[in-house]
This record gives C-alpha cells, structure tokens and sequence, in this order.
C-alpha cells in the first residue's frame, strides 16, 4: 500500500478530484495547507505598509492506495494539476504499513 | 339637503382655518385685536400647539440622532477597530468599545454631565447636576430651546462614549483590561468634561455660542473629541511601547470585512455626530449633514488617489479610512461650511492623514497600533484649523455685534482673529489631552499595571484577559 501526498493549486482541485473518481479512486482526504517551494509570494498593503506574504495557500490530498492503482492515480493527478508554470505543486509517495477499516476491524487492502 | 352641505362645508372649512392663522408671531389679546376672549384662548392655545409641533420635530431628530451617534460606537467603532487586529485580540478590542457604552454612562448620570455641562467657571461645571438632578423634560433654553433637557443630556452622554472609546485604538492588543477601564474613568472626568465644558458648557471659555473668551468654532467636536482623543492616543501609544514584535513581526488585519461594516456604520451614524449637533431639525442640520456627507467623500478620493500613486493599488482598507479622516475633519466645520469648502476640506484630510499613518508613524516609529492619532488627532487638528479657514457666516451667523449685525466667522470671509481662536481652542488640547493623559497613565501604571505581560500579549487578550475566543469554528461539529 501507497500513501500519495499531492500538494495542487487550489484552484485545481475540482478537476484534479473528477479525474482521481474517473480513475476508481474511492477515498481522498483534502487538506487547506499554506507553503511554499521555489514560487515567490506577493506583497499586499496595510495602512501604507508592506507585507510580504510568502506561505501561500495550497490543497493537499492524501490517498492511500493500492500498489496497483498508484501509477494511474499519480497520471491522473499530473494531468489535472500542471499548469506548467512555477507553483503546481509536488506528489509524494511513501509506504503504509496497514490500513483498518474501523466499522468492522478489516485490514490490508481491502479496508483501503 | 342644501343647507346642510353648506353647515358640514362651514364646519370642515373653519377647522382648518385657525392653524393658518396661528402662524402670526405676536401673541393674539383681545386688547390688540378686540377678539373676544374665548377665541383669543383658543388662538394662545393653537400657538402653543404649534410650538410644540416644532418641538416634536426637532426631538424626533435629536433623538435619532443620539441612537445613530451610540450605533457608531458600537458596533461602528467596535467592528472598526475589530477587524484592524489580530484575530486572537478581536473580542478585547470590541468590547473596549461596548465598555464605554456602560461605564461613560453611569459615570455621566452622577458626574458627568455635571462637570461638562453644570454651571461653573470657564474651565469647568460643577456638581449642580449630580446625579442630573435639575435635568428634566423641560427645555434648557442656554443649550437647546426646543428640546427637552434630557434628551440634550442623553445626545451629549452618546459623545462621551465614543471619545474615550477612539483612543482604544492606540494602545490595542496590549493594555490590559481592568487598567483600560480606570484610565477611561479618570480621563472621562479630567480631560473629556473640562474640554467639553470649555466649548460647549455655560461659560465655556472656548464657548463659541455663549460668549466664551476665545470663541472656538467647534460645531461637532472636532477638538473635543478628536483632538483630545488623538493626541491621548498618542501619548498612549509612546507610554506604553510597542506590541511584542512590533514592527518587525507582521500584524495585518485579521478581517478588512469588518473593519469595512464598521466604517460604513461610522459614516451613517456620523449624520447624527454633525446633523444632530445642530440641536434641531432645521435648515441648520441639512447643512451639516449636507457638509459632512460631501467631505467624506472628498477625502475617500484624497487617501485614494494618495495610495494610488505611492503604492501602486488602491486599498479598500485605505478607501474606508480615507472616509473615516474625512469625516473627523470635517467635524468641527460641518455647521459652519458650504459644500465646496467642505470638498476642499475632505480632500485635503484625505491626502493629510494617509501621509501620517503612512510616513510619518514609520519615520517616527511609535507603536499607534490603529492610527488614532493619526486619523483623529492629525485630522481633528487640521479640520479645527481649516475651519477657522473656512467658516462662513451665511451658512451660519454665529457672531454678531452688540446691534445684531451680523459678523464674518472665518479667514476667507476677513475674520482673521478667528484662526487664532481655533489654535487657542486647538492648543488647549493638546495641551489637555498630554498633561492628563501622563498623568492618569502614571496613576493608573502605579496602581494596577498598564500594559499585560509578555506571555498574555503573545497568547492574546481574549484569552488572556476574557478567558474567550472570538471565533470558534472547530471541527467538530
């Protein structure tokens, strides 16, 4: 089992979750985040003063999937999310030891 | 059937027609008119009618008033100053605001208006009215002729409120509670009510309307409670030091939302400050209001146009400030000048106090965390000078000569002693609002402590000092 971090734009979240339903995806966790990776902030003012703001507000979605699945659900991720240009985001994939269904204890894959 | 068309048609026409005849000014007597004495009671009577119905009117509107001068204050001033700060200071900053709401009026009932308003001296009254006694339904014809005393008391408390409430502004986000309400207490008796007294009370030394020694144009309280306010600010701001992190650390405003609903309710509401002080419903307070509504506006495009050219993007932070200046600058003027003086008023205040909050306060770096200073006392300041400037005596002739005759009020109409007045009036301030301030500051710091510590700054005054939160949407449900 997959754990797949996707940092998106926020604006990209829309499509990016219809293309994850499109590929058999069952489960997604969304998160509002605020970061930053080599895109430069803006500046916004207050009174006459400057402040630069350079956390920027982000989605991240955590999926944890099937070995099997996880090629697919990155395509689908990439082919939604990338505008091309500096701050489309990141997708991080990691090792998850078990997963448990809590209505009825179910382990492995299938609680997935 | 005739006849009796003609008797009802006698009847209705006759009903009417007295109202027209009471409008003659001199009292009707049979020894004038050789009316008989039953019509010439019923005439004294419709005369006393009608003077009533203008009593009517002019309480109607100075009643509205005092509701719409509260409403600035709260949740005007509260929703301002509100949304300026940190999101975990939100709640300590409105009801410093609401606090006043309380404590400036049961301090007004037993000394108050007293002090501000009682007979006394030239610098202050005294405590005739103690508790308001004397202060009833019937008209003080030296303050108000047409309205009940009460409601010129209670309009006059709404003023008392909101004074000590703007100066919250300078020392937000780190002055701790119980401190905040004794200065106010001690500042609402030592600075507010010898100010107030000065220019408005009976023998006010500034007392424009009364015959005070330095007649200052002051129609709305541009110097007593902008100036007093502003400059208290300040001196606050300088006492008691910048907030923890301050300027280094960022501290936009948690919610422009709010502070927007503020201002929006402060410029309203401000149509009761400047149309109310007029003190009836005449033509007096449509050209306050007409004034202050003009000036407004003139200084929202003053601070506009200002930030637009030095930063680039018109703000809608700055938009609405530029308004609220406007507005403070236009106080003293608005029953004393036209609509292009008040545009020339407006713009000039606008642009004025967009360069202190931006410029100056950097330059100097005082800590005057939502520019009290300099939007009330910068631009309270400039619009009590600009009046003296400004004032004009067909809008309003306020000083006449021993015959009568009407004389010029301000510069531009050859009244140049006038501008002297106002900085006499103006410096009297200042001077007030320093020396008090200091002093209740030292008291106040000696006995309970001004400022709250390091750790209760950090976590936030609602929590720390309200044991609240401002906005708890959890995620549980």
């Amino acid at each position: 089992m997959t754990k797949v971090e996707a940092i998106i734009q926020t604006s990209r979240l829309e499509a990016v979750k219809t293309a994850l339903q499109e590929t058999g995806v069952e489960g997604m966790t969304v998160i509002e985040v605020r970061g930053h990776g080599r895109q430069k902030g803006h500046t916004e003012f207050y009174r006459g003063r400057e402040y630069t703001v350079d956390l920027i507000p982000k989605i991240k979605l955590e999926l944890v999937l099937a070995d099997a699945m996880v090629e697919k659900a990155v395509a689908a991720i990439i082919g939604a999310a990338r505008s091309g240009k500096i701050g489309d985001g990141k997708i991080f994939l990691s090792k998850v030891e078990d997963a448990i269904r809590i209505r009825n204890s179910e382990r492995g894959e299938s609680a997935l | 059937m005739g006849m009796r068309l003609v008797f009802w048609l006698t009847l209705v026409l006759a009903s009417f027609c007295p109202p027209l005849l009471a409008q003659t000014a001199a009292p009707i007597s049979p020894a004038t008119t050789g009316l008989a004495p039953a019509d010439a009671a019923r005439i004294a009577k419709l005369e006393q009618q009608v003077a009533e119905a203008h009593s009517a009117g002019d309480n109607a509107w100075m009643l509205t008033s005092a509701a719409l001068v509260l409403m600035m204050t709260g949740p005007g001033l509260a929703l301002f100053y509100g949304g300026l700060v940190r999101k975990k200071n939100v709640l300590a900053t409105m009801v410093q605001s609401f606090a006043m709401m309380a404590l400036v009026t049961i301090l007004w009932a037993f000394l108050g208006y007293s002090l501000a308003f009682g007979p006394g001296n030239s610098f202050i009254g005294g405590l005739h009215n103690w508790l308001l006694h004397g202060v009833s339904l019937q008209p003080d014809p030296d303050y108000a002729p047409t309205i009940p005393a009460q409601t010129y008391m209670v309009y006059q408390l709404m003023f008392a409120i909101i004074t000590p409430g703007l100066i919250t502004g300078a020392f937000a986000e780190r002055m701790k509670f119980s401190a905040m309400l004794a200065f106010m207490i001690l500042w609402s008796i030592f600075v507010y009510d010898p100010m107030a007294h000065m220019v408005w009370g009976k023998g006010g030394l500034l007392n424009a309307a009364l015959g005070g020694k330095f007649p200052c144009l002051d129609f709305a309280g541009g110097t007593v409670v902008h100036v007093t306010s502003g400059v208290s600010a300040l001196v606050c701001a300088l006492y008691l030091g910048k907030r923890v992190g301050y300027p280094r650390d960022a501290m936009p405003p948690h919610s422009v939302v709010l502070s927007f609903i503020g201002a929006c309710m402060l410029w309203v509401g401000w149509f009761g400050f400047n149309a109310g002080s007029a003190l009836s419903a005449g033509s007096l307070a449509t050209s306050a209001f007409v004034a202050t509504h003009f000036g407004a506006a003139a200084a929202v495009i003053g601070w506009v146009a200002a930030e637009w050219i030095r930063n680039g993007k018109p703000t809608v932070l700055g938009a609405i400030s530029g308004a609220v200046a406007g507005l403070v600058a236009i106080t003293p003027a608005a029953g004393f000048v036209g609509v292009p003086a008040a545009m020339c008023i407006g713009l000039l205040a606008g642009a004025f106090c967009f360069w202190m909050v931006a410029k100056v306060k950097a330059k100097f770096g005082y800590d005057d965390s939502l520019d009290a200073f300099g939007v009330h006392g910068a631009g309270g300041t400039l619009g009590a000078l600009l009046t003296g400037i400004f004032a004009a005596s067909v809008i309003n002739p306020i000083f006449k000569d021993a015959q009568g005759n009407v004389l010029p009020s301000g510069l531009l109409e050859g009244n140049a002693r006038q501008l002297l007045n106002q900085f006499v009036g103006v410096a009297i301030a200042w001077v007030l609002a320093i020396v008090g301030t200091l002093v209740i500051l030292k008291v106040v710091d000696l006995t309970i402590g001004l400022r709250v510590s390091e750790e209760d700054e950090v976590q936030g005054l609602d929590l720390s000092q309200h044991g609240e939160e401002g906005y708890a949407f959890d995620v549980t449900a």
